[in-house]
């Protein structure tokens, strides 16, 4: 039974190179880099191997700005609470937006209840946030900017070198969630002017479990977890050094093929932006037109409800993401979709559809039939649809 | 997520459907995660004759809407009046703990729809639908956070597991 995955932003596969290097890697049972003898040396080589590919992948000065980690919520959290405690003699503020993950949300409340203020800036109807509003946030007590570099909800992209500009400027440390972007978009640290970022391996098809963080020399940064001087000191702990040699070949595959990738995910996304039309009608798309991600789409389709669509769907062998209250777990409407302006009907019917390179047009059609007939069905039993033909025929 | 019966329920949904010249019509709606549900029932000889629902929500929600048309379909409405949202839950052999508290609103829709038909022949109007207001469990049934779906005391307005607000829901 094949299964169309339309929910990279969920799981995506280990590429095949990837698979490779690191069986390779359990299969020569490498020691630990942190040892001096000729087996830890060994071992030490291909972890630093790994870094370098990481390293040129954001385009950063040294390998030594790279920190492997066990994935991106815990770079966020190293990013923000390494940062507040590293910094609180110089003021308390931080800066961040309402569409965070969260990693990123949670972070800051725990910092909140440790006398910690902070300010979350909205977004506009696209779902952006203005570079301008964090300029105008910042006080002489604002120690940190913290602004996804990619919604995983929505795929907008944030105007984050224009940010960059201004926290320089101000001289405030500025951390960039840039986990559903690294290896899926062009980044340059440089370029962006942060000073630290955050990203996952499995984004780039390498192994869940494995993330790291960038930080900018001369950042002024605590550990999240103590203990040895692994990781230039920075994060300590013996290195998971299977996930990150399959990290380091997903980045190498990741730099290498960008522009392939690239234009074949944009390529399965307009398709589905030109075809959705002739197949359902009443749909908010709410991905920015112009600034997101080239493989994953926000839809809000109205008068049903996203995890029943995400089960029928299932039925069809189609796996799809929903944002849905109901199935979220927490039970309550996404609060991205809310900053957008959305109103908790609208937000119920909320599908997210994320491309991988494994996807093919013909995924994108068969998609398209089932959905058309899932959309159908539910709409027919939904009550809402029936007011609104009510209201028409009234 | 949810096993078979249910699952039988979401997929092949019992009685959808609208009755035009219903002779009661019970809607209920959850404002903490958007549910609805509207019930329309025919009524002869104080019995059930017909019933259909229509339904905004998620697969649990749908599953349950079916279900209470099924076990409602052709009793007495003495009879039908015992029937709690706890039976419907019974008779789709479970649902997971946090859909309890959220989808599990067929038996309110049932009575409402009930009442509906009662105010009419009473002659009673009221200005507004009749909607339930709060969560009511029947005696002993536990009760679970609709956030964490850690157990928690009736009647209280805040889970000490999550730190949730449970005010308006609970």
């Amino acid at each position: 039974m094949k299964v169309i995955n339309l929910d990279h932003i969920s799981a995506k596969p280990l590429l095949p190179e990837v698979k490779a290097v690191m069986i390779t890697a359990i299969e020569k049972d490498y020691h630990n880099p942190s040892s001096q003898h000729k087996s830890g040396e060994d071992a030490a080589g291909a972890l630093q191997t790994a870094r370098e590919a990481m390293a040129g992948l954001l385009n950063c000065k040294t390998p030594k700005e790279i920190v492997f980690t066990s994935g991106g919520t815990e770079s966020v959290n190293h990013a923000i609470k390494g940062v507040a405690l590293a910094n609180e003699d110089k003021g308390k503020h931080i800066i961040t937006s309402n569409i965070e993950h969260n990693a990123v949300i949670r972070s800051l409340r725990r910092l909140k209840s440790n006398g910690f203020a902070v300010t979350s800036l909205p977004v506009d109807a696209g779902g952006r946030v203005n570079p301008q509003d964090v300029a105008e946030a910042i006080t002489k007590d604002t120690i940190l900017v913290s602004i996804m570099h990619s919604n995983n909800e929505t795929g907008t992209i944030q105007p984050i070198e224009e940010i960059g500009k201004i926290t320089r400027e101000k001289k405030v440390i500025f951390h960039s969630d840039a986990v559903d972007s690294v290896g899926v978009v062009p980044m340059d640290v440089q370029q962006l002017g942060v000073d630290l970022l955050s990203f996952a391996a499995n984004t780039f098809y390498g192994p869940a479990g494995v993330g790291g963080l960038y930080i900018r020399r001369g950042t002024r940064i605590f550990p999240l977890l103590d203990g040895g001087v692994q990781e230039n000191n920075k994060r300590a702990g013996a290195e998971n050094l299977i996930g990150i040699i399959g990290t380091g070949k997903a980045a190498e595959l990741a730099l290498r093929h960008m522009d392939k990738r690239l234009m074949h995910l944009k390529a399965l996304k307009d398709h589905l932006l030109n075809e959705l039309p002739s197949h359902i009608d009443e749909y908010i798309i709410n991905t920015h037109p112009a600034y997101s991600l080239p493989n994953l789409m926000s839809i809000s389709i109205k008068y049903i409800e996203g995890e029943s669509v995400m089960l029928m769907l299932d039925d069809d062998n189609i796996a799809v993401s929903t944002r849905s209250a109901c199935a979220t777990g927490s039970l309550r409407a996404s609060h991205v979709l809310l900053s957008l302006g959305l109103s908790h009907a609208d937000a119920q019917g909320t599908l997210v559809i994320s491309f991988g390179i494994d996807n093919s047009k013909e995924d994108v059609d068969v998609f398209l039939k089932a959905l058309k007939n899932v959309v159908t069905t539910l709409r027919d039993i939904s009550p809402l649809y029936q007011k609104k033909a009510d209201k028409l025929g009234s | 997520m949810y096993n078979k019966t249910v699952m039988d329920h979401f997929r092949n949904p019992r009685n959808v459907g609208v009755i035009e010249d219903a002779d009661g019509i019970g809607e209920v709606g959850n404002p903490l995660c958007g549910d609805m549900m509207t019930i329309y029932l025919k009524i002869e000889n104080e019995h059930i004759a017909d019933i259909k629902f229509q339904t905004f929500g998620c697969g649990s929600a749908i599953a349950v809407s079916s279900m209470i048309t099924e076990i409602a379909k052709g009793k007495s409405l003495a009879d039908a009046k015992q029937i709690t949202n706890k039976d419907v839950a019974k008779a789709l052999e479970g649902l997971p703990k946090n859909k309890l508290h959220c989808s599990n609103l067929g038996a309110d829709a049932l009575q409402l729809a009930i009442q509906n038909y009662e105010d009419k022949l009473a002659g009673v109007t009221r200005p507004e639908p009749i909607r339930k207001q709060k969560h009511e469990h029947s005696h002993g049934e536990k009760c679970y956070c609709p956030y964490c779906d850690i157990e928690i005391q009736e009647g209280i307005t805040f889970c000490d597991a999550c730190q949730s607000s449970l005010e308006d829901e609970h």
